[in-house]
């Protein structure tokens, strides 16, 4: 009972990674129709940022976050701006190939800037690691949680609460019609990725101390985070951020009760037999389209 | 019958041939007697760069120093030096580069498993030595008559720490290996050894290399209740799996490989490195060996050496190229450049004490090195500090 207790912590506290990456991509996706794999990068910089401005620069915590978060979305306008919208006449499938170039580029860049070594980032409070019922827990992973449900409501409040939301989503239906009704759908898609490539950045930050941040982090968690997206159904936020607990608990409950050395297995046999059994996802109440 | 005679006829061409590749690879070599070349492979660029980086600089600063002191037998000694980049396939073509463009009488390299394995063939069909940097057993077991190494061996890092549980009184262990080829490696010699010392190991897990947390499989292993648990991999993931240790309370000695034998570490795992047990090679802890150490005096030399050539610290790994090139040169030494007195040369090589241990090669051991090349260490306040043999 205590080892379940335990595998459920940890497996919540990966699944909230993973959530706040896969509603960083849904998001995304929902507002412009473009699955970015560079996004597992964008979690990279945002932990090498906080190694930079807080570990090295020892700058105050709550002005390096900002900082942190405020650069890499920086970095992901510039990216729409100069590889996407030059681009975006063409299929979406040239779209989505060239972002997985750019994860490339950013983790080459990454590699030289930072080098190939990894970082460790202490945790944000000093707290011991709690027991409950047996089974350790670290603060880190509260916060954790804690900021994945943050982001996701503020995300969610976004688009159900303000106009600049609604715009984004009436975009993302029809960009024609959007663009006729007199929303300037460029700036709405460069917000999108400003929004989305900050959420990233912060799922690196928060991660950062309980993993360890090197310039090749990115690719895994972007994978995990597409696979969270697409079992929650794209496009669908609240689906994403299940998509991502489950996919963590699994992960964790696979490892512990099966074989570790089938961990990552088992998320893709997952995603597979769930794209099988119900192509949009678990929680998409939309039809899956395009394509 | 006819078939032995076809086969003898063949054995006789093929001899025949050989005679002749050696002939058309030795006669450039002759005419250019005026230096040796010996060639080096090394990642010195790549995910291995690590390793090769060092080891590159390494054999550059010894054929200086060679030189400076008149060369070999009077004779000039020239490095050949490519880059494998940790690719196999670059590695097969730098050898054959070394092999037929540059002629090279010996060659030290490559600096990992992969690459060493993809040029052996070729080593032994050109008949040139090569000591190989590289750590995996298989390299030199079985035994290919053409191929040395100078690094220790898994087995050895595997022997060195069952020792120190054997003194411990250490019965049951866990272990977790990370999911590649080092960890693999680590987890056999792991568990085929564990017999010959008394060992159980209960309890088989595995992490990827960029797991971000490792609480499941140690849950796992806790519920084992071994008497320590064995992590076998390189940065970072035991660094994730030492603090995960410690947030899960696991109130048992945690061992580490010599692949996290280094200050990296200790920055990596923070608190959590305190009280871990680890094999090293002895560089790492030069300032603490006896003064009655017979290393201790290279082992300074060297890092002297290297520190105010290239002003940057020395690692174990530039080590291995170090004892390559100082034994090479002493079977160099008299053989007047001949492939095969070299080879007899290296393989009656005995008690060289070098940077990495002392070798003592024989035909049936061309790695040479006994677990004394280990020396075991705990991490103390974030050092390193001599565990009592």
């Amino acid at each position: 009972m205590q080892e379940i207790i335990q595998y459920l912590f940890s497996g919540v506290t990966t699944g909230s990674i993973y959530a706040v990456i896969a509603v960083g991509l849904s998001m995304l996706y929902s507002s412009t129709e473009l699955i970015n794999f560079s996004h597992g990068e964008f979690v990279m910089l945002g932990a090498m940022g906080i190694v930079t401005l807080w570990v090295h620069l020892s700058l105050p915590l709550p002005l390096a976050f900002i900082l942190t978060v405020a650069g890499v979305s920086v970095i992901g306008m510039l990216f729409e701006r100069f590889a996407i919208r030059t681009a975006k006449k063409h299929q979406p499938i040239t779209l989505v190939i060239i972002t997985v170039g750019a994860s490339i580029l950013f983790r080459g860049l990454a590699m030289i800037l930072w080098g190939k070594d990894p970082f460790s980032v202490p945790s944000f409070s000093k707290h011991e690691s709690i027991e409950i019922a047996g089974a350790a827990l670290v603060p880190q992973s509260l916060f954790i949680v804690v900021a994945a449900f943050i982001l996701a409501g503020a995300i969610h409040l976004f688009f159900k609460q303000t106009l600049t939301g609604k715009a984004m989503v009436a975009c993302a239906v029809n960009k024609k019609a959007a663009w006729l009704s007199g929303i300037p759908s460029e700036r709405i898609g460069v917000l999108a990725f400003i929004i989305s490539t900050g959420t990233g950045a912060a799922a690196g930050i928060f991660i950062a101390p309980i993993t360890m941040s090197s310039y090749d982090m990115g690719t895994m968690l972007g994978l995990k985070g597409f696979c969270a997206a697409m079992i929650g159904g794209l496009g669908s936020l609240w689906g994403a951020f299940a998509g991502g607990i489950l996919l963590g608990v699994l992960e964790s409950l696979g490892a512990g009760l099966i074989s570790s050395g089938l961990k990552d297995a088992i998320a893709f046999i997952l995603l597979l037999l769930i794209l099988y059994i119900c192509p949009a996802g678990l929680f998409s109440a939309k039809v899956a389209k395009r394509f | 019958m006819k078939q032995r005679k076809i086969n003898a006829a063949l054995l006789v061409m093929a001899f025949c041939g050989m005679v002749m590749a050696a002939s058309v690879i030795e006669t450039p070599s002759v005419l250019a007697a005026s230096a040796y070349k010996i060639g080096g492979i090394f990642d010195s660029t790549g995910p291995a760069s690590f390793l090769g980086d060092p080891e590159k600089k390494t054999m550059e600063m010894m054929v200086e120093q060679i030189n400076a002191a008149g060369g070999i037998d009077g004779q000039k000694v020239e490095a050949v030096i490519y880059d494998s980049e940790g690719d196999p396939a670059k590695a097969v073509s730098a050898v054959n580069k070394l092999l037929h463009k540059d002629n090279v009488i010996a060659i030290i390299g490559p600096s990992t498993t992969p690459t060493t394995l993809a040029i052996v063939n070729f080593i032994e069909k050109a008949r040139v030595p090569l000591i190989s940097c590289a750590a995996g057993v298989e390299i030199t077991s079985p035994i290919k008559p053409w191929v040395f190494k100078t690094a220790q061996s898994d087995l050895l890092a595997v022997a060195a720490i069952y020792k120190t549980m054997q003194a411990k009184g250490i019965k049951k262990i866990g272990i977790i290996t990370v999911a590649n080829a080092f960890g693999e490696s680590g987890k056999n010699q792991l568990v085929g050894q564990a017999k010959d010392f008394g060992i159980e190991v209960v309890i088989k897990e595995s992490f990827g290399p960029n797991d971000t947390d490792t609480t499941a499989q140690l849950t796992k292993i806790k519920s084992a209740l071994p008497d320590a648990i064995v992590c076998w991999g390189t940065n970072p993931g035991p660094a994730v799996v030492a603090k995960n240790v410690k947030q899960l309370k696991i109130d048992v000695p945690l061992y580490q490989s010599h692949g996290v034998a280094s200050p990296k570490f200790i920055e990596l795992a923070g608190d959590a490195s305190e009280g871990i047990i680890l094999p090293t090679g002895k560089i790492l802890v030069t300032k603490l060996l006896a003064e009655t150490d017979p290393q201790k005096k290279i082992l300074e030399k060297y890092e002297a050496d290297y520190k105010t050539k290239f002003n940057s610290n020395v690692s174990g790994f530039g080590g291995y190229a170090y004892d390559a090139m100082l034994m090479l040169d002493n079977a160099v030494k008299g053989s007047g450049g001949d492939k095969e007195k070299i080879r007899a040369a290296l393989e009656s090589t005995k008690k060289y004490v070098g940077v990495t241990g002392e070798f003592n090669f024989s035909a049936t051991d061309h790695n040479g090195l006994s677990p004394d090349a280990f020396v075991m260490v705990e991490i103390k306040g974030g050092t390193w500090k001599l565990l009592d043999k």
